[in-house]
């Protein structure tokens, strides 16, 4: 019994090995991508593998981006749309889960299938009549109607996993609350919406990373160029630039670089999210 | 109910349940509904008519999209057919590394290793586009730093190759998604169960492969199921690659661009609302399929493990 440290201790330092290895494999094209975009043209071609050295530094890139298009503007285009559709898929959300978990009533377990029936189908199939209607509602091109495709597409997993959330909410302080003569909304508004937060969380993070990486939407619905979002505003900038290689590392880092951020400040919640999730 | 006094009307359970399910109908169920609606319909001298089937006729029969259809369907099968076969084993395998006893650092290999999934396509399609330039020694100069360097070519522009770069990247991408819901499977499965395996003296592969695989055997089927819907409803990363041409002449087609095709038209094509209606019912069906097959025949029979 005396080999079984040394053997437990390589086996674990095996696995760190492939794990650093897989890790490698998913971070550094990443980071050569924005590491690039640092450097000289010149430097790009070069030495692509080298982080930007005071001699190849360089932000003429950056430059082309900021005065060749508007990506500010597309910035503040996916900003109000993903905090709106947010909005709403978590109001509306949090308020059907709570109907859903809370009372007892004829249709209950129907109107729960027929919610999670849009968790498998994808609200993509419904395009063609989509734009038909945003046409006759004089949507197209609007910002209204990515947040109304959104709301309608973030809705269904976000009632499932909150009626999970809200049925291991204390039935005590619910009736506690009735007693002391809240109303329903009160107790829903007041007591049962702050406790659930933590799920508030998790549907959040999970809803916000395909409203605002979502290219389908924005380039049938709102293509235009006062509505356009950053990932579509990336993709018609990276297709007119397609040359200019200082440009296109500088305008794909600039569309990684918000993502990342908010990724590194809420990895925890999301995994946390995620492995919740899967419990159930 | 005549010793019970009457209930009064519950007006709220109404004012909760109405913004939800009318957005979600509004917006998702009647458009749905109207696709499948129209995609029987036509136009026929000049005037809208009710067509019944032809339209799908048209699509399995007539070489004008029947061609275009098989192919994009071809495709879009052996997409699947490789996500299943790379990005779920490597999913599972990074779920068992992670879920390792004693293991350090596991907060940040998961921060890593989920990186690419929180990427949007566009940026993902990009990067790899710009990696795997021929113009760009990125990828020509790692290969030669391991002595491989004659492997390299222009995958992306190859027939032969550009479908299965197309599907390698998409599965860079979308690894973590089967890590995470595997991991978290893995986690649970309570620590008596492997106590008890170790006493029996069954630890490392075997304990892997004969304890904890059966168990999360009804996660493998979900993230089955979440790849067969995520796959058969892709777009994005062969539009950001590829272009909605999906080339080198049509091989990296699969439904979605055909379907964003046929509906909008493209360079010589006018674009034909029934039609894509009748394209985007056909991936209904097949993604309904796979559903149905999951939740009647898989999940069925993994109800036994489920402790």
């Amino acid at each position: 019994m005396s080999t079984r440290a040394p053997t437990q201790r390589f086996r674990l330092a095996l696995v760190h090995l492939a794990l650093i290895a897989y890790a490698l494999i998913s971070v550094l094209p990443v980071l050569v991508v924005v590491m690039n975009s640092f450097k000289t043209r010149r430097a790009i071609f070069n030495a692509p593998l080298e982080p930007p050295l005071p001699s190849t530094a360089s932000l003429a890139g950056y430059r082309t981006v900021i005065t060749q298009s508007d990506f500010l503007l597309y910035f503040q285009n996916s900003l109000v749309v993903t905090i709106g559709s947010l909005f709403f898929v978590l109001l509306f959300g949090a308020m059907a889960a709570f109907a859903l978990s809370e009372y007892r009533f004829k249709l209950n377990t129907f109107l729960g299938l027929f919610l999670a029936l849009g968790i498998m189908v994808p609200i993509r199939l419904g395009t063609v009549a989509i734009l038909q209607m945003m046409v006759s509602a004089g949507l197209v091109n609007t910002l209204t109607a990515l947040v109304l495709v959104y709301t309608a597409q973030g809705l269904p997993l976000a009632v499932f996993i909150l009626s999970e959330f809200m049925r291991n909410v204390s039935d005590d302080l619910k009736n506690a609350g009735r007693i002391d003569g809240l109303s329903e909304y009160r107790i829903f508004f007041v007591l049962v919406l702050p406790l659930v937060r933590p799920a508030l969380a998790t549907v959040a993070v999970f809803t916000m990373i395909p409203i605002w990486n979502d290219l389908w939407f924005p380039l049938i619905l709102a293509p235009g160029e006062s509505t356009k979002t950053v990932t579509l505003g990336a993709q018609i900038f990276l297709g007119q630039f397609v040359t200019n290689w200082e440009a296109v590392l500088s305008a794909l880092s600039l569309a990684i670089l918000p993502i990342l951020v908010l990724y590194l400040l809420f990895s925890r919640q999301l995994i946390r999210g995620i492995t919740a999730g899967a419990v159930k | 109910m005549t010793d019970r006094p009457k209930a009064r009307p519950r007006w709220h359970i109404a004012v909760f349940l109405a913004p939800a399910l009318l957005v979600y109908t509004v917006i998702m169920l009647v458009p749905l509904m109207q696709t499948l609606l129209l995609a029987l319909e036509n136009v026929r001298d000049g005037e809208r008519v009710f067509v019944g089937l032809d339209n799908f006729r048209m699509l399995f029969g007539d070489p004008r999209f029947s061609e275009g259809f098989w192919n994009a369907l071809r495709n879009n099968v052996y997409f699947f057919v490789l996500h299943m076969l790379i990005q779920n084993p490597i999913g599972i395998a990074l779920a068992a590394l992670l879920s390792v006893p004693r293991l350090r650092g596991v907060a940040i290999y998961r921060t890593a290793l989920f990186l690419p999934t929180i990427l949007s396509f566009v940026i993902v399609g990009f990067l790899w586009k710009l990696l795997l330039s021929p113009l760009w020694g990125v990828a020509p100069n790692l290969l030669g730093a391991v002595g491989l360097k004659s492997l390299f070519a222009p995958w992306l522009g190859q027939e032969a190759y550009a479908l299965t770069t197309v599907s390698l990247v998409s599965i860079w991408q979308f690894v973590g998604i089967p890590m995470m819901l595997i991991y978290a499977a893995l986690i649970t499965i309570p620590n008596e169960v492997i106590e008890a395996a170790e006493c029996d003296g069954i630890t490392g592969f075997k304990q892997f492969f004969k304890i904890k695989l059966p168990l999360i055997l009804p996660t493998i089927g979900l993230v089955g199921v979440l790849t067969f819907v995520g796959n058969f409803n892709a777009f994005d990363l062969i539009y950001a690659m590829q272009g909605a041409l999906a080339g080198p002449n049509f091989s990296t087609d699969i439904l979605g661009t055909y379907l964003y095709r046929i509906f909008f038209g493209f360079q010589l094509q006018a674009g034909d609302r029934y039609m894509g209606a009748a394209v985007a019912t056909a991936m209904f069906v097949i993604i309904l399929l796979g559903v149905c097959f999951y939740l009647f025949v898989i999940q069925r029979r993994m109800r036994r493990y489920q402790m």
